[in-house]
This record gives structure tokens, C-alpha cells and sequence, in this order.
């Protein structure tokens, strides 16, 4: 363990040191290129009401792996994981409800 | 320095002076006070306002003013009590001082976030002011800011909607500082079930600030933007939908009526079981239902919008939401009362508050499904009966809670006892007078009167005149009671550490406490409301007084 | 005085305070769903107007900026001080040619007429008038933040060089790489629903 007194503050190293390798970062930064690649190929074929979700599948995809290994979320505590998918809940029914008013004009 | 100093004469950080140990503090005890002045010094300007208004209407026609100042008037009172009264006051003041004792801990997670909050806080009231007086003059478009009115008006829309919009980060960070809090500072043994209801009132009310508060930021940016680049997106002529500003503004604005009557309640819930000397009914059931109106009151939104314009699948959709989160709340009612059930009533200030507060919100709680029933709502919908319910649930809610937090806790943040009999007697001024001012508002607006109108029908006279009567009661016994607990500074009946009989952590520590908020290592009961000391103690005060009137009586 | 950070509050704030940015950024994706479904071809028609060739460059831009980022926390973690100011600086330029890029994309849209409230978008259909508001709208708040994030990173990196972040203490540095990844994730969502609209 590694400890130093800095302005009269003990710090450790003792927390969360999960390191995530270059090669790891450099995958997941590989597989998010590709499916960029692949969300502009399939926006040239039209595949009518398919055209959005996949477009937001692949999208989400991309977050989720940015999510996971560039924020580190993979390795993080429940609060944090239970909350951040709380949010986007919210942000769901906020759309999806509204959805009851646009779509029935 | 004594373990026992008030933090009063303790600043922290260190070494500051006069007031710049309290401009520059990290302790949230005097956040917490700082917050108590400002946002006091606003209930009494939006009250005011208040009063002006209903002395206009108190009589047909012209009164003491023109129609734009009225329209001005009722906007700057919705502003001032919704951005900076009803939603910061008890979070702010209360949770401020309060959490981080209630969990046996020595301050927030955040200590110099806190202070921003407060500066964020003064900044959006410091910016509301100077809209006041630039330029064409305070907007005139209701608090609610509807498009397309508040596109067009020539007032300053800007500088105030700036002003909610800086008002909301104080309220976020808030919220961001008392959950990281309430995760990371508990102190050993205080499990999740253990949290005083308090503490887990002002947990759910900050999720609800954190994720509900961005929505109003972004639909206040749009009016800006809107204002300032007229790119249409409200704008029907221009492809725009103005419902779309409505569902923006509610799905934060509904929410945030939860925000506002959350901690209220965890206030009650705390009260309630003190001076019933008993423990609280249904633990789990308050706590499950915090959460659950905080999840629930998400899904509501567009019951302010049922005469809008949006589809009649919308209507019917959000009002059968609407009628599911009078639910949580129901257990929260009924568990008070059951509380109090066989209870050994003590009756104080702070209690008689908090009965004031049952009756009346359950007044607007109930009053809130005739406006949730879409059917019911047609009729009533911009009348004097929504003014009436929401004043039921916000000021006879939430205000009288703020009511019975100052009279709970005033011991405890200043070490002084107040006078009870204008105590007493101010709260039921404030009550009857509070009665008499909304209840002819009900009728009113089901006579058909609308709200947000300078002028009205002749036939509407009577009930205003009646309401303004009981306006100035009102205003006369909240001002006893606030006359009352600031001559306690001078009177300085000195308060003791416990002087209700109370079992959370705030009440083993000194009055007031000292910086660190604890002497000695806090000890945590395994139920929050656990009665048997303080039963015993009563008991054995009582015996020794027994038993001394008894020697007395031997020696005759 | 001896206080240990905790370092898993500050995160939790950090992740807190990120969930705001999400519902901010949410509000008006709640506008665009509304608008793509009352005006789908019209969004289709706008969407082809807009510069495929530099959208995908600069969500590869952010894409490599993100790896930067996270590549410059685990150089720091193993007290690499000199990769971890390279990932950084590298970083930063990527955020700056996501802006300069940006700034070709506007300027070229303002040429033809279409900026907020032209008279190409006022006399042309509602659809496009709406599609490019949300357009500039979205980016243009986009933007802002991409520069509160190259600032954010900027500060971190003074402080890299200085030390005063190193590799026992780096809070910051995650926390401003947080604020980047949310820069880039908002960014992975804007990307199809405006340039790659069918």
C-alpha cells in the first residue's frame, strides 16, 4: 500500500485501482469505429420503420461500450449503476409519455 | 477549545471573522442559518405581495393598482414562493442543519459545493430583484412562463427566467451534496433502517432535484434561446408546438411540487411520533412510499394540461396516473394518525403545527383528484380552484410545515425557548385565517371564476371580500409567530439538549451544537423511534416528584 | 488534521451531477422525437443537407478523444507522468478539431442561408425550419460543453505537469474524463438522428 502525507491529507491507493489496459481501450475503441461504420452504411438502405430503432440500437450500443470500459462503469458500485439507469428511465418515460399526446392528435 | 462550543464561536474554516465566518463557512449549520434569513426574508416579500393582490381583489374594478402591475404582481409571487420559498425552505434550512447530524455525521459530503449553492441561491434572488426594475419591467406571464405570451411580452422574460435558471442549479447541487451525503457519511450502525424519516424524505426529494430540475434548466434555456433567436420551435406559424413548452415545463414542474412537500412531510413524521411518545407506524411503509411518490409524481405531468389541446388518449392516460400517486400518500396520513392512535399525546407548539398541517394538505390532497379527474378538471381548470387546492397543499402544506420545522428545531439551532401561548395563538390565527381566505376560493372558482384575472364578475364580489378578510387574519398570525420566535433572542430563555423528548441523533448533542456536531461517539438506536429511554426517563422524573410530594406530605 | 478522501463520494457526485447533463440534453431529445414524428420526410430532406463526410469524421474525432482520455487514466494509475500529458494534450487537440470542423459545418450552413430565423427557413416548410432549429439548437449547446470539457481537461493537465495530480491523488483527472465521455456520448446519439436521418 502506498501511502505519502501531502498537505496534511493521508491518501491511499487502497480504493477501486482497477486499471484497464491499453490493449482493452484500444478493443473497445476498435469495436466503436466499426459500429460507426456500420450505422452510416445502413442509413444508405432504407428500411423503413426499422430506420430509426436501428439507427438508436447501434447508438446505444456505442454508449453502452463507452459507458462500460471508457467510464469505467463495468467496475463500478450498484449506486452508481442502479442511478445512471434510473435516469435514462426518466428520460424514457419523459419521451414515451409524451408520445401519448404527438402520436394521437 | 471546550468539546462542547457552541459552532457558533467556532468558525470553520478557521480564523475567520465577524462575517466572513459566515460568508466564507463550510459548516452547513450556518448554511443552514444563512439559508433560514434568506429565504425568510423572501417568504415575507412574496407574502406581501400576496396580501397586495388580494386587497385588489377585494373589490370590483380598480383597487390600489392598474392591471399590469396585478399581472406583474402574481407573476413575481409565484416566482418568489415556488423558486425561492416552498421548494428550498425545508431542504435547504432544515436538511441543511439537520442531515448530516440525523446520520451521525460531521458535515455534508461537499462542504464548499454547500456554500455554492447558497451564493447560486442569493445570485438567482439577487438577479429576480434587478428584473424588477430594467427595462419594461417584471414579466406579466404567471410563473409558468407559457409560450406564446411569454415569447412576445415586451417585459423582462430573460433576466428572470436566468434567475430560475441559477435558482435550479442551487436546487441540484443541493441535492447532489445530501445523497452523496446520506451514501457516504452514515456513521457505523446506521444502516438504511435506521435513517430517521427525515433523512429518507430529503433522499428521495434530491433524487427528484437532480433529475427533474435539468428539464425546467433546458425549457428556460428554449425561452431564451427562443426570445433571443426566434427560431420557431414553439411557434406554430413557424412549424413550432406549443403544447411541447407545456409537457417541458410540467415534466419538471410537477415533480417539483413533490420536492416541495417531500421533506415536509418527513418534517411531520418526525413530529408526529415525538410528542405521541410511541414509535412511528409503518417505518418501511413511509419509507417505500418517499421513494414511491418520488417515482410516481414523474409520470403525471400533463394533468396540468388537459385543456391544452393534446389528444383525449393523453387525457385519460395521465389522469389515470394521477390517481395512483394519491396513494403513497394515503399511507403516509394514515400512518401519522395510527401513530398517534393510543399515544401519549403531548401537546406543543411544533405538534399543533403539524395537526394543522394533516388537516389542511389533506384538504388539498383531496381537493387535487376533483382537478386530476379530467372530466371534473374541465370545469375547474384556470379557476379559482386550482388556486385554492394548490395553496391548500403548498402553504397549508408545506409553509405550515415550515411552520413546525422552525418551532421543532429553534431549541436546537439557537439554544432558546420560545413563548408558547403566541405560539398557540399565532398558528390558529394563521389557520382560521387561512380557511377563510381559501375556502371561498373553492366556491368561487366553481361559480366559474377564473384565476390570474385583475377584474371579475360582480357576482364574484362577496368571496374575495370574504377571502381578503381572512387574508389579513392569516397574515397577522403568521406574523405573531414569526414576532414571537425572533423576541426569543431577546427574552433568551435558555432551551436544554432535549427539551422534547426526541430519539433522533439531533437531539443528543448540545444546544446549540458544537462545529462537529457530536461530544461523543453517536450512539445509534436499532429503531429510529425507539420511546423506552425516553419513557423511562419521564418516568423516573415523575417518580422522583412523587416521591418528593410524599416525604413533603410525611413531614406535615 | 488527517482526512482521507473518499474517493467513491467524489465519483458518486461526479456521476450525479453527470445524470443532470443527460436529462438536460434529454429535454430536447424529447423535442426532436416529437418533431421527427410530425414531420418525417421533411426530416429525412434536412438531414441529407448536412455534411455526412465531416459528421462521421468528427464522431471518430470524439470516439479517439474518449480513448485518449481513458487511456490517459490508467498512464497515470501506472505513474506514467509523460503518456499521461501526450494522451492529454492529444485529447484537447481533438476537441479543437471537433470545433473547427464544427465552425466549417456552420459557416458553410450560415452561407446558404440557413441559420436561425432566415429567410430560407421562414419562406421554406415548417419541417426544415424545425429540423435546423434543433439542429443548431443541439450542436450549438453541444459545443459549448466540448469547450467546457477542453477546459476541464486543460486544468487537469497544468495540474498533471505540476504534479498536483499524480497518481495517488487523481480525482480530477477522472472526473474530467467523465465530463468528456458524456461530451462524446451525447455526441454518439446526435450523430444518426441528424445526419444519417432516412
Amino acid at each position: 500500500m502506498n501511502t505519502q502525507i501531502i498537505n496534511t491529507q493521508i491518501v491511499n491507493t487502497e480504493e477501486n485501482q482497477h486499471i484497464i489496459s491499453y490493449k482493452m481501450l484500444g478493443i473497445v475503441l476498435a469495436a466503436l469505429l466499426v459500429l460507426t461504420g456500420v450505422t452510416v452504411a445502413v442509413s444508405t438502405v432504407d428500411l423503413g420503420v426499422f430506420n430509426v430503432p436501428v439507427a438508436l440500437l447501434i447508438a446505444s450500443t456505442k454508449a453502452t461500450l463507452v459507458l462500460l470500459f471508457f467510464m469505467h462503469m463495468k467496475y463500478e458500485s450498484r449506486v452508481i449503476i442502479v442511478s445512471f439507469i434510473s435516469a435514462v428511465v426518466f428520460l424514457g418515460i419523459m419521451i414515451s409519455l409524451m408520445f401519448f399526446d404527438v402520436a394521437f392528435r | 477549545m471546550n468539546a462542547t462550543e457552541s459552532f457558533y464561536n467556532t468558525p470553520s474554516p478557521p480564523g475567520l471573522k465577524g462575517i466572513w465566518a459566515w460568508l466564507l463557512t463550510h459548516d452547513h449549520k450556518r448554511i443552514g442559518i444563512m439559508y433560514l434569513w434568506s429565504v425568510g426574508f423572501w417568504f415575507c416579500v412574496a407574502l406581501c405581495c400576496g396580501l397586495l393582490m388580494r386587497i385588489e381583489l377585494m373589490w370590483v374594478g380598480k383597487t390600489i393598482m392598474g392591471s399590469e402591475v396585478y399581472n406583474s404582481l402574481f407573476t413575481l409571487h409565484g416566482v418568489i414562493m415556488v423558486f425561492l420559498f416552498v421548494i428550498p425552505a425545508v431542504p435547504s434550512i432544515f436538511g441543511n442543519f439537520f442531515l448530516p447530524i440525523q446520520i451521525g455525521a460531521d458535515d455534508v459530503f461537499f462542504p464548499r459545493l454547500n456554500l455554492l449553492s447558497w451564493y447560486l441561491f442569493m445570485l438567482g434572488g439577487l438577479l429576480a430583484i434587478v428584473s424588477l426594475f430594467l427595462g419594461e419591467g417584471f414579466p406579466d406571464t404567471g410563473w409558468t412562463f407559457y409560450v406564446p405570451f411569454s415569447l412576445t411580452t415586451d417585459k423582462n422574460v430573460v433576466l428572470t427566467v436566468t434567475a430560475a435558471f441559477i435558482l435550479g442549479m442551487s436546487s441540484m447541487l443541493t441535492g447532489l451534496n445530501f445523497i452523496t451525503t446520506v451514501h457516504r457519511m452514515r456513521t457505523k450502525d446506521m444502516g438504511w433502517m435506521q435513517m430517521p424519516l427525515f433523512t429518507w424524505s430529503l433522499y428521495a426529494t434530491s433524487w427528484v432535484q437532480i433529475l427533474a430540475t435539468p428539464v425546467l434548466s433546458i425549457t428556460l434555456l428554449m425561452v431564451i434561446f427562443e426570445r433571443v433567436f426566434a427560431i420557431g420551435l414553439f411557434d406554430p406559424g413557424k412549424g413550432g408546438d406549443p403544447i411541447l413548452y407545456q409537457h417541458l415545463f410540467w415534466m419538471y414542474s410537477h415533480p417539483a411540487v413533490y420536492i416541495m412537500i417531500l421533506p415536509a412531510m418527513g418534517l411531520i413524521s418526525e413530529i408526529i411520533p415525538v410528542f405521541s411518545r410511541k414509535a412511528v407506524f409503518g417505518y418501511k411503509g413511509i419509507v417505500i412510499s418517499s421513494m414511491g411518490i418520488a417515482v410516481a409524481g414523474s409520470l403525471v405531468w400533463a394533468h396540468h394540461m388537459y385543456t391544452s389541446g393534446m389528444s383525449d388518449v393523453a387525457i385519460f392516460v395521465f389522469s389515470l396516473l394521477t390517481f395512483l400517486v394519491a396513494i403513497p400518500t394515503a399511507v403516509k396520513v394514515f400512518s401519522w394518525i395510527a401513530t398517534m392512535y393510543k399515544g401519549a399525546i403531548e401537546m406543543t407548539p411544533p405538534l399543533y403545527l403539524a395537526l394543522i398541517f394533516i388537516y389542511l394538505f389533506c384538504i388539498g390532497g383531496l381537493t387535487g383528484l376533483v382537478l386530476g379527474a379530467a372530466g371534473t378538471d374541465i370545469h375547474l381548470h384556470d379557476t379559482h380552484f386550482v388556486v385554492s387546492h394548490f395553496h391548500f397543499a403548498m402553504f397549508g402544506g408545506t409553509g405550515f410545515a415550515f411552520f413546525a420545522a422552525l418551532h421543532y428545531w429553534w431549541p436546537k439551532m439557537f439554544g432558546i425557548m420560545y413563548d408558547f401561548k403566541k405560539a398557540y395563538i399565532g398558528a390558529t390565527l394563521a389557520a382560521v385565517g387561512f380557511i377563510f381566505h381559501y375556502i371561498p376560493m373553492f366556491i368561487l372558482g366553481m361559480q366559474g371564476m377564473p384565476r390570474r384575472y385583475y377584474d371579475y364578475l360582480p357576482k364574484f364580489e362577496r368571496g374575495n371580500f370574504l377571502a381578503g378578510l381572512g387574508g389579513f387574519l392569516m397574515v397577522i398570525g403568521i406574523l405573531l409567530m414569526f414576532y414571537n420566535l425572533l423576541i426569543s433572542f431577546r427574552k433568551k430563555k435558555g432551551a436544554p439538549q432535549d427539551p422534547w423528548g426526541g430519539t433522533t441523533l439531533e437531539w443528543s448533542v448540545p444546544s446549540p451544537p458544537p462545529l462537529h456536531n457530536f461530544v461523543e461517539e453517536p450512539k445509534v438506536k436499532e429503531y429510529p423511534y425507539d420511546f423506552s429511554e425516553v419513557i423511562a426517563r419521564a418516568q423516573d422524573a415523575q417518580d422522583a416528584q412523587d416521591s418528593e410530594e410524599e416525604d413533603g406530605e410525611k413531614d406535615r | 488534521m488527517e482526512k482521507k478522501i473518499d474517493k467513491t463520494g467524489v465519483r458518486i457526485g461526479m456521476w450525479l451531477f453527470l445524470y443532470t447533463e443527460i436529462i438536460l440534453f434529454g429535454g430536447l431529445f424529447v423535442l426532436y422525437a416529437a418533431y421527427f414524428h410530425k414531420y418525417p420526410e421533411l426530416f429525412a430532406q434536412g438531414g441529407k443537407e448536412l455534411n455526412r463526410v465531416l459528421g462521421t469524421v468528427n464522431t471518430a474525432v470524439l470516439l479517439i478523444s474518449s480513448f485518449t482520455v481513458a487511456a490517459s487514466i490508467t498512464a497515470l494509475q501506472r505513474g506514467k507522468k509523460g503518456q499521461t500529458i501526450a494522451l492529454l494534450l492529444f485529447s484537447i487537440c481533438c476537441g479543437a478539431l471537433f470545433l473547427v470542423n464544427k465552425y466549417f459545418e456552420w459557416s458553410a450552413k450560415f452561407h446558404h442561408d440557413i441559420f436561425p430565423n432566415s429567410a430560407t427557413l421562414q419562406d421554406g416548410p415548417d419541417g426544415l425550419n424545425i429540423f435546423f432549429g434543433l439542429y443548431y439548437v443541439i450542436t450549438g449547446l453541444h459545443a459549448l460543453h466540448v469547450i467546457i470539457g477542453m477546459l476541464l481537461l486543460t486544468i487537469t493537465l497544468v495540474l498533471v505537469i505540476k504534479e498536483r495530480v499524480h497518481q495517488d491523488r487523481f480525482q480530477l483527472l477522472e472526473n474530467s474524463g467523465l465530463y468528456w465521455h458524456l461530451v462524446d456520448l451525447i455526441w454518439i446519439f446526435v450523430f444518426p438522428l441528424f445526419y444519417l436521418v432516412l
